[in-house]
């Protein structure tokens, strides 16, 4: 299959996906009991009637619920994710708004993970059966185990209650002024905490997979052989084992960066990080179904993207490797 | 060498659950404010304090919920302000006057006063926002207008007179911020209010204006030079922090990165630690409009939930000692009626409920209870709410009820009240200074109504209460108001129509050298007229 029709036969996939999805969200959200106006209604502590009426009208809800759901589709074929009448935004500028914190934030712990995971990963393959081996491994199932949002509190009692090295929430220092490298700096001094307790829980996940990986790949005839041909082990692993154990780790990352527009909702919470994951927690909570089914769509895109992304980098990685 | 106590770790596991606390938290009935040595104003400094969940919105005429009140309520004004016992003080107007047949309100505006866009404020903006802009959308004035005001009108510039339909007790209290904020009228006239683009970029008359929101991470309100009260505020800036977890809160004021935490914005349990903190300063003040009282709701609609001698068991087996020293960590009082003993007109001459457990048990018995179940609705509000559900659960468990506990989010347990879907339902409500702005809502029979959760939802019904209720609303004199509240208060008491469960404040956490911060009835809603930082 050529690569022109493979995106083709790709894109035709992601579109009819896209609109199920879209369609099975917008009903499956109204199954949760309450609504925007009812929340709306109880955060100005008011019973009247003719207010939750008005909200109503106002958020379209009075409507039949088919119809507002042709009107919701006709929104996504034009790419127009709604407005929502609860934060007075449209919801693309307010998805837009916190897409850069949560890709920070994200990408660094998908870095961070790939490089640890595939460090340790390796390096526990090689060791098998000895002590460093034996700490990876159990490190890994440590992190792997451990909730996020307990790490992440652990986290912020050591290293910024006891210790005073990092500050425990937000993106930035707040009322600092500054500007330019300055700034970056203080973003990434913010971003140490949050991106490597989210960093840590994916290093485990890809040391493991990686290690597991390694070893199957040290059975197979041609590192028999390479080790027949006189190669030394340095490069045997380099050249031979990693280049083909590492392709179950990419495909996991490519499934892992699908999600990074999703952000990392606990991790989000705790470190008062002010990505996505919060703005559609905060939108469950509410009830702010606009919002909801607009960073929904966003996600559910992405992950169609990244998974066609990663079947094009398998041809790079591995070109044995024929996309279907 | 820093150590880790076994409480640390404890108390990071429990409080992460603690995030979706999404309105309050409690505070000290005995722990007054403690106030550093007077000291002389001193112009300049920021000031970081949490508001938490993040406002929807900052358009107050629009919204009115506590976060968007704490935010806006620097932004805005009303006419008046409350002192702690809530006596009327001068905001926009400087003086008022009510007439002898308690009917017409006038009030006297400051005069130069200018909106933060440098427009010049006056009595049309008063009309507009009460009589236009409010009634359409404010859900808690649109009834009272419509009810109770005759006509709105300026007298001249700096005049505005309110001409009632017949006198009504609390009018005067209806002038706080969050009731009638004083919208700007030339930039809603004639326009669609809720999608006005000002709504983003408030203009108020306030302290402080708005000046930056990073949604997710902060608010920045910056000192209004032009303030209608000579040399305040003193403040420079104001940011408002949006921390989203309860304990990352709590890190956030130890480590020094937040000055103020609000009311709520921390479980009880850390409260007592955090003023011990060094610079750290505690205060229950600032509540007294809002005075918040919880009790638990009977679905009378049910027959084991009409029978008093049903109701009179819950209320004998229920420990609210317990739940106000252990749950709440003392920081509420145990309630002894309907009225909180901060609102007007409160009486404690009635029936007096302990805790009984023998005598709640013969009371079952008594009301013919065989064992079914019975559903108790918590509070979604956060770790608090869900021990004290659960320690409820205990008491009734040991009296001997089948109680389950049905737990859901706010949203969905507001619209199972809303419809009436429970048995036991535990809630907290405002009574905003006067029983008949907050108290008679829950016990009159003309507010039965399936759709919101600020109905009478146990849908209890008795003329005599309405007739008291109605008839002290619109009593002209506090003596004759005082004298029938009294006697609505001890038949509810009687009748036990819901059970009273604890008066409650919300501390407000702060650093020691904030300076005059809680200085009226409203609390933090406008604490940044006059604070400033030593």
């Amino acid at each position: 299959m050529t690569l022109a029709t493979f995106l083709r036969k790709k894109t035709i996939n992601a579109v009819v996906i896209l609109i199920a999805i879209a369609a099975m969200n917008f009903f499956l959200i109204r199954l949760a009991p309450g609504d925007p106006a009812q929340v709306m209604a109880g955060e100005a502590g008011a019973g009247d009637a003719v207010f939750l009426q008005q909200l109503r009208e106002k958020f379209g809800l009075d409507r039949p619920l088919i119809e507002q759901f042709w009107h919701y589709m006709k929104g996504v074929g034009t790419l127009d994710l709604g407005f929502s009448y609860r934060q007075q935004r449209p919801v693309l500028d307010l998805i837009v708004e916190r897409l850069p914190a949560t890709l920070l934030l994200t990408g660094t712990a998908l870095i961070i993970s790939l490089a640890a995971g595939v460090t340790l990963g390796t390096l526990a393959a090689r060791r098998v059966g000895r002590l460093s081996d034996s700490a990876i491994t159990l490190a890994s199932l440590v992190f792997y185990a451990m909730p996020l949002f307990w790490l992440a509190l652990i986290a912020q009692i050591v290293f910024s209650k006891h210790l005073g090295w990092l500050p425990n929430v937000g993106y930035e220092s707040v009322g600092a002024g500054y500007a330019g490298l300055r700034r970056a700096l203080d973003i990434g001094w913010h971003l140490i905490m949050p991106a490597t307790t989210l960093g840590l829980f994916f290093t485990a996940v890809y040391a493991r997979m990686m290690r597991a990986s390694m070893l199957e790949v040290a059975s197979f005839d041609y590192v028999k052989t390479a080790h027949a041909k006189g190669l030394g082990p340095g490069a045997i692993v380099r050249h031979h084992m990693i280049p083909n154990a590492i392709l179950p780790v990419v495909t996991l990352a490519g499934l892992q960066a699908g999600q990074l527009v999703g952000g990392s909702l606990l991790v989000e919470t705790v470190f008062a990080w002010p990505g996505i994951g919060r703005l559609l927690f905060d939108a469950l909570i509410q009830r702010d179904y606009q919002v909801l089914l607009g960073v929904f769509f966003t996600c559910s895109a992405m992950v169609i993207l990244f998974n066609i992304l990663t079947d094009l980098l398998y041809r790079f990685v591995d070109p044995r490797i024929e996309v279907t | 060498m820093p150590r880790f106590t076994k409480r640390d770790l404890i108390k990071a596991g429990i409080a992460g659950v603690a995030g979706c606390d999404l309105l309050l938290g409690i505070s000290p009935m005995s722990m007054g404010a403690i106030t550093a040595v007077a000291q002389t104003p001193k112009r300049g400094g920021v000031v970081r304090a949490v508001v938490h969940p993040e406002p929807s919105s900052l358009m107050l005429g629009l919204v009115q919920n506590t976060p968007t009140q704490m935010v806006s309520g620097s932004i805005y004004e009303s006419l008046l302000k409350y002192g702690h016992d809530l006596t009327p003080l001068p905001s926009l107007a400087e003086r008022w006057e009510i007439s002898a047949d308690g009917k017409a309100y006038t009030f006297h505006l400051k005069k130069n006063i200018k909106w933060h866009d440098g427009k010049p404020f006056g009595a049309d903006d008063v009309v507009f926002s009460t009589d236009k802009f409010l009634r359409e959308t404010h859900p808690r004035w649109r009834p009272i207008a419509t009810t109770h005001v005759e006509r709105i009108e300026k007298i001249d510039d700096n005049t505005v007179r309110y001409q009632l339909k017949n006198p009504f007790g609390p009018f005067i209290l209806m002038f706080e911020l969050s009731t009638t904020p004083i919208v700007p009228r030339h930039l809603y006239e004639g326009t669609d209010y809720k999608t006005n683009p000002a709504n983003n970029t408030p203009v108020g008359t306030g302290p402080f204006k708005f000046s930056e929101w990073q949604r997710g991470s902060y608010i920045k309100l910056v000192r209004n030079p032009d303030y209608h009260v000579q040399g305040l505020p003193y403040l420079d800036e104001v940011y408002w922090q949006i921390i989203p977890d309860a304990a990352a809160r709590v890190v956030a004021y130890e480590t020094g990165r937040v000055d103020i935490l609000t009311g709520g914005t921390v479980e009880n349990f850390d409260v007592a630690k955090l003023a011990k903190l060094p610079n750290s300063s505690v205060t229950g003040k600032g509540w007294e409009m809002i005075a918040p009282l919880s009790w638990l709701w009977f679905n009378h609609r049910q027959d084991l939930m009409a029978k008093k001698a049903f109701r009179q068991a819950v209320m004998y087996g229920m420990d609210r000692e317990f739940a106000k020293d252990v749950i709440w960590n003392g920081l509420a009082r145990v309630a002894t009626g309907p009225i909180n003993s901060k609102t007007r007109f409160y009486s404690d001459q009635v029936t007096k409920y302990g805790f009984d457990p023998a005598k709640a048990k013969a009371l079952l018995k008594e009301a013919g209870y065989k064992g079914e179940p019975v559903r108790l609705l918590a509070l979604p509000y956060g770790e608090t709410w869900t021990r004290w559900a659960e320690a409820v659960k205990q008491n009734l468990t040991d009296i001997g009820l089948n109680l389950q506990l049905v737990t859901t989010d706010v949203a969905g347990y507001g619209q199972r009240l809303s419809d009436w879907d429970f048995d036991l339902a535990f809630t907290w409500l405002s009574q905003y200074g006067d029983p008949a702005l907050g108290v008679a809502r829950s016990y009159v029979s003309t507010n039965i109504a399936k759709g919101s959760p600020f109905n009478n939802v146990a849908g209890y019904a008795n003329p005599d209460i309405d007739k008291l209720f109605a008839e002290a609303a619109a009593a002209n004199g506090e003596t004759k108001r005082q004298e029938l509240y009294t006697k609505a208060q001890q038949v509810l008491a009687d009748e036990l129509p819901v059970v009273w469960m604890l008066e409650l404040e919300f501390p407000t956490i702060y650093r020691s050298n904030v300076q005059n911060l809680i200085k009226t009835a409203t609390g933090m809603n406008d604490a940044f007229q006059d604070a400033w930082k030593a």
